[in-house]
This record gives C-alpha cells, sequence and structure tokens, in this order.
C-alpha cells in the first residue's frame, strides 16, 4: 500500500531553472532594443545624433554637478537631501539678482575702467558664481544646523520627510511676492552667447545669421559647463584624498561612530559635507541658468530628483560614480527628447532608477554593502 | 464679516468631529442592529443636512464640496496610512493611484453617457481576466522556490499585456451590442437613466479600484523588494510618471476623452452623498477588519522588525505587496469619488507636490492610527479649505503659497517634537478593534478526568 502525499501544489526543487533568466533575459532584450534604436538612427542621421549627444553632454555636466552634493551626503549621513535640488535653484536665483539688479559682473571694468573688456567679463562671471556657491553654502550650513541635525538618531523616514518639508519650504517661500516670485523670471546673462558649427571645420555663428543646414552647433556656454564641472570633479579628488578633511569625511562615510571615537569632530565634518556639496550646486544653478536662460523657484526640483538617479546609478558614496551616472542620465534625457518625445524625459529618468536598482542596486561603483539598511 | 465665518468654520469643525467619534462610537457597540441604525442614522442626518426644506440648507455648497473631497481624501490617506503607517514603507506614489483611480472611473461614466460602453467593457473584461491571470500565474510560481524577483515580475507583466490585449479585443467587439441601448448625449437611451447611471458610476469606482490595485501589484513587485528610501524616491518617479501621462493623454496615449494638459471636461456629477459615505465607510470597515485580523498582524510585524517577522514565519515581501495593493485599492476608490464629484480633472491635481498631502496627514494624524487619519483629514480640508477663503479675500493668490510654506515649518515643528504624529497610535471606538471578552464557563471541565 502506498502512503498518500497530502501535497496538492508539489514543490519542484530545480537546482537550474530556466525561469531564474526570464528576467534578466527580458531586460537584456529591452536593452539590445535601445541599442538597435539609437543605431538606426546614428546611421540615418549622424548629424542630428551628434547634436543631440552633445545637447546631452551639456545636460549631463549640469546634473554632475548637483550629483555630487547627493552622493557625498549620502555616502555620510545616509540621508537622501530633497532640499539639494532647491539649493540648487537658490544659486541660479543668486546669480539672477547679482547680474541683472547689482550689475556684478561688470565690476571690474567699472573699478579698472583700463582693464581689457573681455578679461573683466571672465573676472565679473567667476565672481558672481562664487557668490553663489557661498550663498549657497551658507543656506546648506543653515538647513543642516536647524532642520538635520536635531534628528541625527531619529529614524531615517523622520529625516527624509524633514528634507521633504525643507524643500518645500525653499521652493514655496521663494514663490512669495517679496522673495523671487512665483513667475517664469528670464535671465539675463553676465556675457554673450558665442555660437560655433562644425562643417568642413569650425566657424563661428554670426550674430544675426543661422547655422546652416546638416552642421552640428555648439556655444562657449558648453565649452564652460564642461569646463567648470571638470574642474570640480579634479578639486573634489583633491578634496577627498589628499587633504585632512577629505580624510576625515572618507573615515565618517565608513563608520561615523569609529571615526567620532578617533577624535575626528563629525558635526563639523558633515555640516562641512553639506556646504561643499552645496557650493557645487550653486555653481551648477548658476550655469543651468545661463545655459536655459530661464528660472523660476520650482526649477529646481526635477534636476534635482534627477541627479540624484544619476548618483543612484553611479553608485551612491561613489564621487566618480556620481559623475559617470550624471553623464548617462543627460545621454538619456537627451536622446528621449530627441527620438521619441520630450514629455518622456521624466519619465525615462525613473525607468532608469528602477531598472538599476532591480538589476544592479549598488550601481556602476558602487561597493556591496556591508549591512542591509 | 471674517470673525464670524471662522467662528462657523471653528464650529463645523467641531460638529464634524464629534459626528464623526459619535459614529465610530456607535459601530463600537455590540449589536449588530445598533450598528447598521447607527450608519443609517448617520447617513441620514448629513443627508438631511444638506437637503433644501424650504429654502434653508444647515450646509451649504461649499461645505458640500469640502464634505465629499474629505470623504475622498479619507479614503487615499487611509490607504497611505495602510503602506506607511501600519506596514512601513514610505510611499510617494498614492497619488499617482488616485489620478489613475480617477481618470478611469471617469472614463467609464463619460464614454457611457456619450453612447459608448468600450470604457465599462474593457476595464471590467481587464479587472475580470487580469485579476485571473494575476492569481493564476501566482498559483503557478507557487510551484518553484526561489524566482528572482524579475523573472516573476517579465511574467507578471506579460500576462497582464496578454490579458489587457485580450480585454480591449473583447470590448471592441462587444460594444456594439449595447450601444444601441445608449443613446446619445442629446436623447438618452434605455441605459442611460439616472438610475442607471447611479449604477454604472458605482462598478466605474469599484472598476477604478480594482484597476488602481493591479497596477500598483505590478509596479510594487519589483519595487518593494528595494530599501525604505529608495523605495520612497521609486514610488515619487511613479507619480511623476503618471502626471507626464495624465499630460499627453491625447497624444502618447490614445485617450483623445482626456484632452491632455487641457483637462478632462464633462464627467457627469454623479456623486452623492450616499456613495462617498458608502465608499468612506467600505473602506473604514474594510481597513479596521483587517487590520485586527492575523493579516494586518502580520503587516504591522514587518513594519517593526523584517528579520523578526520573518523568524516568525511570515511572508515579509508578499505583506508588503499585499498592504501596497490594498492601499492602492483605497487610493482608487478615493479618486473616483473624487472624479464624479469634481466633474473635471486636470492634470494639475496630480502634480506630484500635490501628491504629499496624503501623506502629510498621515504624519499629523499618526503613523498607524486609523483615528488620526480621519480626523486629520477631515481637519485639514475644513480648516485649510476655510482659512483659504478667508486669506483669499485678505492677501489674494499668495494665499495657497502662505499655505504652503506654513505646512513644511509645522512639519519640521512636529518631527522635532512629537515625531510618531498628534494622535500616536490611539484608536477610538469601533476602530480600537475588537474586545475579547472571555465567556465564562458554565461547565467547567473536571480538571483530573482524563489525567489517566
Amino acid at each position: 500500500m502506498q502512503t498518500v502525499s497530502a501535497s496538492s501544489t508539489p514543490v519542484i526543487y530545480h537546482r537550474r531553472q530556466p525561469l531564474l533568466w526570464v528576467g534578466r533575459g527580458f531586460f537584456a532584450l529591452l536593452g539590445l532594443l535601445v541599442l538597435y534604436i539609437l543605431g538606426v538612427n546614428l546611421v540615418k542621421n549622424p548629424t542630428l545624433f551628434a547634436q543631440i549627444f552633445i545637447s546631452g553632454l551639456q545636460l549631463g555636466f549640469v546634473y554632475a554637478m548637483i550629483a555630487l552634493g547627493y552622493t557625498m551626503v549620502y555616502g555620510i549621513v545616509k540621508l537622501i537631501n530633497f532640499a539639494h535640488g532647491d539649493v540648487f535653484m537658490v544659486g541660479a536665483f543668486t546669480s539672477f539678482y547679482a547680474v541683472a539688479k547689482y550689475r556684478l559682473h561688470q565690476w571690474p571694468n567699472a573699478v579698472f575702467p583700463n582693464l581689457d573688456p573681455g578679461l573683466g567679463v571672465v573676472i565679473g562671471a567667476i565672481t558672481v558664481i562664487l557668490l553663489s556657491m557661498l550663498v549657497c553654502m551658507i543656506l546648506a550650513i543653515t538647513i543642516e544646523r536647524v532642520a538635520y541635525k536635531p534628528l541625527r538618531d531619529a529614524p531615517r523616514i523622520s529625516a527624509l520627510i524633514t528634507a521633504i518639508g525643507v524643500s518645500f519650504f525653499l521652493e514655496f517661500y521663494g514663490a512669495l511676492n517679496f522673495v523671487f516670485s512665483p513667475r517664469f523670471i528670464p535671465y539675463e546673462r553676465p556675457f554673450e552667447v558665442v555660437a560655433w558649427y562644425i562643417k568642413d571645420g569650425i566657424h563661428r555663428v554670426l550674430p544675426g545669421q543661422q547655422a546652416p543646414e546638416n552642421s552640428i552647433t555648439f556655444s562657449n556656454i558648453f565649452l564652460i559647463i564642461i569646463g567648470v564641472s571638470l574642474l570640480i570633479q579634479l578639486f573634489l579628488q583633491y578634496l577627498v584624498r589628499r587633504t585632512k578633511i577629505g580624510i576625515a569625511m572618507r573615515a565618517c562615510s565608513y563608520d561615523r561612530q569609529a571615526a567620532r571615537l578617533m577624535g575626528i569632530d563629525v558635526d563639523r565634518v558633515i555640516s562641512f559635507t553639506f556646504a561643499v556639496g552645496a557650493a557645487f550646486a550653486g555653481a551648477g544653478g548658476v550655469l543651468y541658468a545661463i545655459a536655459y536662460s530661464l528660472i523660476w523657484t520650482q526649477l529646481g526640483i526635477l534636476p534635482g530628483l534627477k541627479a540624484f538617479v544619476a548618483a543612484v546609478l553611479g553608485g551612491i558614496g561613489s564621487i566618480p560614480g556620481a559623475f559617470v551616472g550624471a553623464l548617462i542620465m543627460g545621454q538619456a534625457e537627451a536622446m528621449t527628447m530627441g527620438y521619441i518625445s520630450t514629455p518622456m524625459r521624466d519619465a525615462v529618468a525613473f525607468t532608469i532608477l528602477i531598472i538599476v536598482l532591480l538589476l544592479r542596486p549598488t550601481g556602476i561603483f558602487g561597493e556591496p554593502e556591508k549591512e542591509k539598511a | 464679516m471674517e470673525l464670524g465665518f471662522l467662528l462657523g468654520s471653528l464650529v463645523k469643525i467641531i460638529a464634524i468631529m464629534a459626528y464623526l467619534y459619535g459614529l465610530m462610537w456607535v459601530l463600537a457597540r455590540p449589536s449588530i442592529w445598533i450598528k447598521i441604525a447607527g450608519l443609517i442614522g448617520a447617513f441620514a442626518v448629513v443627508q438631511l443636512a444638506l437637503t433644501d426644506i424650504n429654502g434653508f440648507r444647515l450646509l451649504n455648497n461649499f461645505d458640500n464640496g469640502l464634505l465629499f473631497q474629505a470623504c475622498a481624501m479619507t479614503m487615499v490617506a487611509l490607504g497611505l496610512n495602510l503602506i506607511y503607517g501600519f506596514n512601513g514603507q514610505f510611499s510617494l506614489g498614492q497619488w499617482g493611484f488616485y489620478g489613475i483611480g480617477a481618470y478611469a472611473a471617469a472614463d467609464i461614466t463619460y464614454r457611457w453617457i456619450n453612447g459608448d460602453a468600450r470604457g465599462l467593457l474593457v476595464l471590467g473584461f481587464g479587472a475580470l481576466l487580469g485579476t485571473l491571470v494575476l492569481i493564476g500565474i501566482n498559483k503557478w510560481l507557487q510551484r518553484f522556490r526561489g524566482i528572482p524577483v524579475l523573472s516573476s515580475f517579465t511574467l507578471y507583466l506579460i500576462g497582464a499585456l496578454i490579458a489587457g490585449v485580450t480585454a480591449v479585443y473583447l470590448g471592441n467587439q462587444l460594444n456594439p451590442l449595447i450601444t444601441p441601448f445608449l443613446g446619445t448625449a442629446g436623447e438618452p437611451g434605455p441605459l442611460n437613466t439616472p438610475a442607471a447611471q447611479q449604477v454604472i458610476y458605482f462598478l466605474s469606482v469599484i472598476l477604478a479600484g480594482i484597476f488602481a490595485a493591479q497596477i500598483s501589484f505590478l509596479f510594487g513587485l519589483p519595487v518593494l523588494t528595494l530599501g525604505s528610501d529608495y523605495f520612497g524616491i521609486a514610488t515619487l518617479g511613479f507619480t511623476i510618471v503618471v502626471n507626464t501621462l495624465m499630460v499627453n493623454s491625447d497624444t502618447i496615449l490614445p485617450f483623445p476623452e482626456m484632452k491632455g494638459g487641457r483637462g478632462m471636461i464633462g464627467i457627469p456629477k454623479l456623486t452623492t452623498w450616499f456613495s462617498a459615505f458608502f465608499f468612506m465607510m467600505l473602506v473604514i470597515i474594510i481597513m479596521r477588519n483587517l487590520i485586527h485580523s492575523s493579516t494586518g498582524r502580520s503587516l504591522v510585524a514587518v513594519r517593526e522588525d523584517e528579520v523578526a517577522a520573518k523568524a516568525m514565519g511570515i511572508d515579509v515581501a508578499g505583506a508588503k505587496l499585499f498592504a501596497f495593493v490594498v492601499g492602492s485599492f483605497f487610493a482608487g476608490l478615493g479618486g473616483a469619488v473624487y472624479a464624479h464629484y469634481i466633474g473635471f480633472l486636470s492634470p494639475g491635481t496630480f502634480d506630484f507636490l500635490a501628491g504629499f498631502n496624503p501623506l502629510i496627514i498621515v504624519v499629523f494624524g499618526g503613523l498607524g492610527s486609523m483615528t488620526g487619519t480621519i480626523t486629520a483629514t477631515f481637519g485639514w480640508i475644513f480648516f485649510l479649505e476655510g482659512m483659504l477663503r478667508v486669506l483669499l479675500s485678505q492677501m489674494g493668490t499668495e494665499a495657497p503659497t502662505w499655505r504652503f510654506v506654513l505646512y513644511p515649518i509645522t512639519l519640521l515643528l512636529l518631527m522635532l517634537i512629537r515625531p510618531q504624529g498628534l494622535l500616536g497610535s490611539v484608536e477610538w471606538g469601533f476602530l480600537k478593534g475588537p474586545e475579547f471578552t472571555p465567556v465564562p464557563r458554565s461547565h467547567p471541565e473536571p480538571a483530573h478526568e482524563s489525567a489517566a
């Protein structure tokens, strides 16, 4: 007589089962499809592709400047600093007031009338950027001291809700009429835009003229954004690798308690991290405003979120990762705008976030987590 | 006038609170007949106040609107409280599901009154087939062990797509059978009488909830495996994506009647106090019974400690997904009720900035307190909308902005002073859960009879 097995749904134990690869295969197919579409478009119209690539590069370098702040703060405090995007917005507005209201970019020529006008504009623009960075640093330190520091030992979600609150406060306080006003404000650039086109060599687009058909155009703003962004990357690498405070930052990011036991003033390091990130975001805000020349108080939300996605994509906590992730994000967004449709750009950014978190939660450069948070 | 209005507003808030707490007290009585009588009485009192008797109405149109909005928002906020308060998953996607529910239900009734049954048929078949397919795949996958989430997600996605395509095909095929009975907007057919429209409206609300629940299942399955704050960002992204799709509903999505960013007009205003009250009480009762069941206790256990919950034999991933799906179902119901009250849907309403509203309500009221959520919703709607009316006359267009300046400050203070919310996890009356009184045994068992 046989013993009757009571199990109605037999559990099958397979060591190697095809279902393991269904998911990865599906996403690999999706990736191949995207690559195929891009390849077809590259072959069909290489000039357009290069133009989209350049605009994506410009966007990516701006995102890189914001993503640094996210990745550094997350690396140390494990907090998604929602207000970072709004610090970026404040940077843009500071430069707007400095340029349009106080004509700060003209001070070298006003003080030294004999100075070469070109040099004067360069010094003036650098002053404006430095001022924005300073304002953003002060703002970020204030936010950190007032809002985040009392919650350092609270649950992470409390801190996250506080960060959302700070972000809201900056957006809507800025939208009051006596602060920034809720309108879209056309941004006055501190210097002239000069554009070049590439067709049988590099030519300048003369004022009042259009670039010829089938040519790739780029402007001095593109070059400046790339230059400033790379400069910031190098400076940050130096800061983190070679200086004492950088070593302290890395120690805090590795183990905050142990760092405190080693005599590191953790609160100061955290404030410093916020300040450095905010300074870069401020510079990014100025350059973003110069490039796209329209500012309003909710300017920072979406670039901030996308920069966060970029930081996650590169591996949160990793500085080169944030840079690479931001470049990929910029390309993804530009390609979406170019080949699918402009409104889908936000959708693609968050789709990338979800796919990255599913396939490789630590990001491209991230190290595997020591423990589950 | 301002002072009088403010006082009136205060009296209304106190009255509505007394009403809600009284209702919850009555529902806590043990006798089922008292409960039913309490429900009917509570419905009748407000219905009477809303009825025009000899030109006198206790609650005017403004209060009426606030009441319906508060009912819809209660459903949304209770759903979020289930996800975040009781199960500990920080979700910002509730507003997206609210919008999905609103648009889905509005599409059904809008098409129905304009002589097109496809909305109802497609969503109805979609709800049926989709649920069957998802449950079937779930049963099939239980035969295997250790399947990565990606694989199961892919299978569910393919199944859902097949079910959706079938539903659209069936809807298009069956539509000509029903269309003759619908008539046109000018000449309503036999299936377009007010009573029939109410039936369709109730169906549309439930179908919208099921649709939101199905989408939340597909979305939540992979995303809930992420950590807590990554989950928050991913759900925020979901809200943004849904809003983008709403803005482009007539270009990217094939719904010309939704009119994209211009907003969907002409939705029949079918929400009555009966339906709003019915669905709100439905959500409250379902959720209260859920929370105090063993499933609900497992949800709370997952919030408290995932590892310990797993050690106790709780399916942690399943519990998270369950809470997320049920919470989104409530959000879909709320959205449907809202859409048929307001009669106009614009993507601006479902902006992700507005999506923080339910979060603020839930955090204010208390995480893991249904009483707190209901109190906070009604207080929030009546207080803030009332304040807005006063402020608008004083400050013009800046008033809404000031409101959003004051929210975060209050939120920050709350996080610093009382992070568990105003009511903590206190419950009142009916929401406190069933009281198990030990029944005295009439025949005490002999102690040593079976000892041998």
